[in-house]
This record gives C-alpha cells, sequence and structure tokens, in this order.
C-alpha cells in the first residue's frame, strides 16, 4: 500500500496532506479563512433550508432568481470558459496552450463543485432533482438539458482530469474533447434557459446562448491568468520557460476576447435603446439603478482596465496580469448579475400601465443569499490553495503530450528537438546557446 | 387570418349599394380592431387567438379548432368589476393560499381626463394558455397541459423548485408555496371545485356582478361560448404578442349587445329561421 502511495505521488504530483501540513502559517491561515467561510455559508444555508427561503432570501415571485443563481452562473462560466481555453492545447494541440492544461481542468472542476453547492441551496428540493430529472425528464426544457448536460459535462471532465494525471494523453484528449463539446451545449443551453423566455424581452432572443459562450471564453482566460500568477506568488517554482510562454499565449488571447465582449455590449446597448421591452433596462445601465454596477464593474473594472493592463503587462509581467485579472474577476461576477437581476425587472403588467406595475421591480441580496453564495465561492478558493500544495503547483514530471523526436529539457521544461546524432545535453546547449 | 390576394390597380368601383350592414360594421369592427381602439394599449391586439382563428367575428365552424373538451375559459367583463376582492378571498380560502401568494389579483389602471371613468380594475389569473411557456419551461414535466381539459396543472410532487415556470410565465400566474413545497397556480379550481361536480371556479361564483364568467368554450349554449362568438363587441386576450394563445378573454361586457346575449334575446331579422 505504502509503495502504491509514492508511486502514485510520484506519477500524478501529488503532495499529498503532508504538503499542506509544511505550508506556511499564513498560508494556513488564508485557508482556514476560505473553511471557515465556506462552513459558516453552508450553516447558513442550511439554516434557510430549514426555516423556508421565502422567509430568509430577498428573492420574490416577480423576481425570483437573485444573487444564488447569479454566483452560480459566474461559476459555471468560469468552469466552461477554463475547459475551451485549456482545449486549445490539450484538445487541439496548440503547443503552448499544454502547460497551463493542469490547473484549468482542475479548476474546471472545482468551479462546477462550487456552482452546484450554490444551486443546492437555490433550489428548492434538490434532491426531486436527482429523481424527476431521470424519471421525468421534459425534452424541450433547457432547464432539462442544462442540468443534464452539465452533469455529464462534470463526469466527462473527472474523467480527463484522471487521464491528465495518469499521462495518457490519448484519452485525456478524447474525454477533454467530449468535454468541450458537452460543456459548450450546457452552457449555451443555460443561455437559452434565458433566451428562450419570451415573456421576457430583454432576454429573449438568440443573443444570451452566443454572447454566453464567447464570455464564458473570456472568463476562463481570465481565471487561468489569474490562477497561474497566483500559483506563481505561491511557488515561483511553477514559472518556467514553458509556462512563461504559455501565460503570453493567454494573455493574448484573453484580450482578443475582451475585445470580443466589448463588442458585444455596444450592440445589447445599442439595439436595446430602440427596442421597447429592452429600452427600460437599458436605461437603468446607462444612467439609473444599476449605472455603478454598469460603468464601474462590468464595463470598467471588467472589460476596460484589464484591456489596458493586459496590452501593458506584455503577458510577462505578472504581478500586473495578476492584479488585472483580480480586478476582472470582480467585474466579471457583476456582469453575471446584470444579466440575471435586470432582465426581471420590470413587472410583465408593466407595458398595461396598472398601478401595481408602475414602478420597476428591485431587489437586494439578503445576508443567507451572500453566505450561501459564499459557501461555494469559498470552497473553489479553498480548493484551490490546497490544490496548490497538495498537487505541488499542478507540475509533472511530463504532463504534456511530446512529440516525435523531441523531450522536456530538464532544465527549462520546453520541449526541445534533438538533430541527428545529437545528444540531449548537446541540444540543450543549442537551444539555450550556453555553456 | 388568410386575405385572398386581390389586383387593386384593377379594381372596379362597386358602389356602397351593394354593401349589407353587416359587412360594413365587420370592416369597421376590423379597422378599431387593429388600431386597438377599444383599450387603447399594447395589450390590445386585433382579437383573441385560438389557433389561427378570430374569437369574435367568426363563425361556428372553428369551434372544431378547440383543442381541447371541455376547453374550459374565462370571460372577464372588465367594466363590470368593481375591485371588491370577493375573487381573491374565494381563491384564498378555496385553494388554502397562503399569505405570501395569490393565484389571481385585481390590478388597477387609472385614467384623467375621461368624461365616463377615472379607473379601471383588470382581474388577472393564470391564462392557461394553449402553448404555455410554464410547460415547455418546466425541466421534470411537473406543470403540465391537462389532455382533456386543457387546464395547466401542477403534479407537486415532481416540482423541483427551480422556479423558472414563474419567469416563463407572462402573466406572473406562479408563486412558490412552501406549504406544498412546490409552485403554486390557479388550476381553474380544479381539484378543489371541478373535479367534485361543481361548475363554476371558486372566483366566478363569488364574483357578485358577473365580470368573471367561467365556462366551456366548446359547447354553443355556454354563456363563455357566446360571449367570445358575438360580433358586436371588442374581445382581447393580454400580452397577445407573446403568442401563448391564453384562454382568458377580455372584454368591456356592458353594451346592450352583450345584455342580450345573456337574455338569451334573438333577432328576429338576424335569425335563419323563418319567421
Amino acid at each position: 500500500m505504502t509503495g502504491r502511495m509514492v508511486n502514485i505521488s510520484k506519477r500524478w504530483g501529488f503532495h499529498g496532506v503532508e504538503a499542506l501540513r509544511n505550508a506556511s502559517t499564513t498560508y494556513k491561515m488564508v485557508m482556514g479563512f476560505f473553511v471557515l467561510l465556506a462552513l459558516a455559508g453552508a450553516v447558513v444555508g442550511l439554516h434557510g433550508l430549514l426555516v423556508g427561503y421565502h422567509h430568509v432570501y430577498g428573492v420574490t415571485r416577480e423576481i425570483s432568481w437573485g444573487l444564488l443563481i447569479s454566483a452560480y452562473i459566474f461559476c459555471v462560466v468560469t468552469s466552461t470558459g477554463l475547459c475551451i481555453v485549456s482545449s486549445i492545447g490539450h484538445v487541439f494541440g496548440g503547443e503552448a496552450f499544454m502547460p497551463i492544461a493542469k490547473r484549468a481542468v482542475f479548476m474546471s472542476i472545482m468551479f462546477m463543485f462550487g456552482g452546484f453547492c450554490i444551486i443546492f441551496f437555490d433550489i428548492e428540493n434538490p434532491f426531486r432533482m436527482a429523481i424527476w430529472n431521470v424519471f421525468s425528464p421534459n425534452f424541450v426544457s433547457n432547464m432539462w438539458w442544462m442540468g443534464t448536460l452539465y452533469g455529464a459535462y462534470l463526469v466527462f471532465m473527472v474523467i480527463e482530469y484522471y487521464f491528465l494525471l495518469e499521462q495518457n494523453h490519448t484519452l485525456s484528449r478524447l474525454m477533454g474533447f467530449f468535454g468541450l463539446v458537452v460543456g459548450i451545449a450546457a452552457h449555451s443551453n443555460l443561455g437559452a434557459v434565458f433566451g428562450m423566455l419570451h415573456g421576457r424581452p430583454f432576454w429573449y432572443g438568440p443573443y444570451l446562448p452566443i454572447y454566453f459562450i464567447f464570455s464564458a471564453a473570456m472568463s476562463g482566460g481570465c481565471a487561468i491568468l489569474f490562477f497561474t500568477t497566483l500559483g506563481w506568488r505561491i511557488n515561483p517554482e511553477i514559472m518556467n520557460q514553458r509556462m512563461e510562454r504559455s501565460v503570453k499565449a493567454v494573455t493574448q488571447i484573453t484580450i482578443f476576447l475582451i475585445s470580443v465582449i466589448i463588442f458585444f455590449t455596444i450592440w445589447k446597448i445599442i439595439t436595446g435603446m430602440v427596442s421597447e421591452g429592452k429600452h427600460l433596462v437599458i436605461m437603468s445601465f446607462l444612467s439609473g439603478d444599476y449605472a455603478i454596477n454598469f460603468w464601474v464593474f462590468e464595463v470598467f473594472l471588467g472589460m476596460f482596465l484589464p484591456l489596458y493592463l493586459l496590452i501593458r503587462s506584455r503577458g510577462n509581467n505578472f504581478n500586473l496580469i495578476l492584479t488585472a485579472t483580480g480586478l476582472m474577476m470582480i467585474g466579471i461576477f457583476f456582469m453575471r448579475y446584470d444579466i440575471v437581476i435586470p432582465g426581471q425587472m420590470e413587472s410583465v403588467y408593466h407595458s398595461m400601465g396598472v398601478v401595481e406595475a408602475a414602478d420597476m421591480l428591485t431587489y437586494t441580496p439578503s445576508f443567507h443569499e451572500i453566505m450561501a453564495s459564499l459557501f461555494g465561492i469559498a470552497f473553489i478558493a479553498f480548493a484551490y490553495f490546497a490544490g496548490e500544495k497538495m498537487l505541488n503547483g499542478h507540475q509533472l514530471e511530463k504532463h504534456e503530450i511530446v512529440p516525435e523526436g523531441g523531450y522536456i529539457c530538464p532544465g527549462c521544461g520546453a520541449i526541445h528537438y534533438m538533430e541527428e546524432g545529437e545528444t540531449e545535453e548537446d541540444a540543450m546547449k543549442r537551444h539555450h546557446r550556453i555553456w | 387570418m388568410k386575405f385572398p390576394k386581390i389586383n387593386l390597380d384593377n379594381l372596379k368601383n362597386e358602389g356602397t349599394d351593394s354593401v349589407t350592414p353587416q359587412e360594413r360594421r365587420k370592416f369597421l369592427k376590423l379597422g378599431l380592431a387593429i388600431a386597438g381602439v377599444y383599450a387603447g394599449g399594447k395589450i390590445l391586439s386585433l382579437t383573441s387567438v385560438i389557433g389561427t382563428a378570430h374569437a369574435s367575428g367568426g363563425g361556428v365552424e372553428f369551434v372544431k379548432k378547440y383543442p381541447y373538451n371541455p376547453h374550459y375559459s374565462m370571460v372577464i367583463r372588465q367594466s363590470l368589476c368593481i375591485d371588491c376582492e370577493k375573487c381573491v378571498d374565494a381563491c384564498n380560502t378555496t385553494n388554502h393560499v397562503p399569505e405570501y401568494g395569490y393565484r389571481t389579483r385585481i390590478l388597477t389602471k387609472k385614467y384623467t381626463g375621461n368624461l365616463d371613468k377615472q379607473v379601471e380594475f383588470i382581474p388577472v389569473l393564470c391564462n392557461h394558455c394553449n402553448d404555455a411557456p410554464c410547460v415547455r419551461a418546466c425541466p421534470t414535466k411537473a406543470t403540465y397541459k391537462d389532455p382533456i381539459t386543457g387546464i395547466v396543472r401542477m403534479e407537486s410532487k415532481k416540482c423541483i423548485g427551480c422556479k423558472t415556470c414563474m419567469l416563463a410565465c407572462p402573466y406572473d400566474a406562479r408563486y412558490f408555496s412552501a406549504a406544498r413545497r412546490a409552485v403554486d397556480k390557479c388550476d381553474f379550481c380544479w381539484e378543489e371545485r371541478l373535479s367534485k361536480g361543481k361548475k363554476q371556479t371558486g372566483c366566478s361564483a363569488a364574483c357578485p356582478t358577473g365580470a368573471r364568467t367561467f365556462g366551456n368554450l366548446t359547447d354553443p349554449d355556454n354563456i363563455v361560448y357566446k360571449l367570445v362568438h358575438q360580433l358586436e363587441e371588442q374581445v382581447w386576450v393580454l400580452r397577445p404578442a407573446d403568442d401563448t394563445k391564453p384562454n382568458i378573454f377580455y372584454m368591456k361586457g356592458n353594451m346592450r349587445s352583450v345584455d342580450n346575449i345573456l337574455r338569451g334575446q334573438k333577432f328576429i331579422n338576424f335569425s335563419s329561421e323563418k319567421r
């Protein structure tokens, strides 16, 4: 048994609980903080479950999706995004993206779990879901497809991660491909859950399913940069020449994807301004109740500041990347919030001009909702910090597909190619122009 | 509604002599209906929407198009509603609706500058749409169209509480009931009254003015059928643009023609029976 453990440790880069024990006090305190936060969130959430959510949550019959759904969407969007961006490397063979794959897939699974933790406290009867989702499926319901496909997605990602650890690259690639296909299907269905509610003009249409995919890719790029550079702050050893190249490539693609989302947002605003059903919501973004959410968080923190900082960083100023993507994660959270809540702020009877529906509906998250959301978020944060230590910064002796004739440079970690009659050492000398 | 193709350029003027009063009336009504003059707002469409047919101004021929039998429906004669809320109370008592929820409510619309009325009351409830968005949105078929009556009902034990149906509903007809651990909604009192042999819903039975009229749309002798299939007064549905084919019809309902229908009076001149 002991021998087997050692073996796995070597193969998987698994350092076990021992690594947690050896961590610095500050590190332990950070982890402890997130554990306590997650526990507190779970306790408060369970309290809500026991006394009945309608007593403790801020949601109403008109605004029935609140902070929890926003937080859930934030988590699953990031999860899908991590899968999309990392698949460029380990599924489609983009070599520059390969080194980030392991951390990305790990975090993708954790974000998915975190999302499920949050939705557990939003759905009133989560246990019935497990039964009736199987025995009474409604194939025309986007909600059913979203739930089912995300379930399948999680399974594929877990299997893929196992094969990544096992360094079985053929199977991990296959599972990664299935995971990507199912993940994109699931995620566009999440967009369609909103996009197919034709009584809600702010959501209705093909915009949201499409936007969700691009937005996910942007979140994924941002999350990879954030977690990789944070990992570098924790353990500078994870950075080598290959990883630096990878961070640069992800920075480039993230800059591109932020531009895409800016483009999407501009047209959402412009088309919404001339649409009778969307006009009120759009105006509340521009100058109303949601102006701070929109301008400060969504536009400034979520798009323009990270765009500027990422361009300034040139992909190799890791501290700048860490700041930019950290702020961007906050901005992205508000982007999700700004999809979910404002879509419900106009009562369905508003256009009839009746007294009861004259005002816009308002929503403020309650303490229970905030804590239940933090349960999922804190779980993800804890999983990240624990993962960095236990999985040794997600490093492997060999975790990428090495092409024929190539080998991994023990010095820099990059793939080097040997010319005919050349030894590894000669090749290394040639590559690095040293010695 | 299909229109025949007419080449307008080559059309001859037939004069007005050959136009019968009925045709003239029908034409004028169509214009008024398109303009939405009767109730003045974007909630109004041409008329009610059942299949592709018009409910008013038509004839018996599309009765066959009603997909259910009995096809339960409600006609709300808006002008008769006095906001006494007896219907809401009756509903709450009959269906054990908790304090934080409601299955039906009465909306108030205020006007200024009108000579007759300054306020209008609009009772709203589940529209039991033929193309119900809530039924499509439910992941577990916990809400469904009853295959016989067309009532949108709940199978509470299947409800997972995701609340998608509440957002899918364009009439805000649903709420989450903690007691049932499921979303609750109007079922035309199927569980509490209709299935026990009663003919009226709680709200329509309690209405002192007859603003709420409940009945079977496939029965030509039923009052609901008569109110929907008349020519004289505009009938409409709420939020027609959502195209959910609702089964709650609205009309002002205070014109003499409606009284005549209610009294069962026949118009001898227009009757097909010979004098």
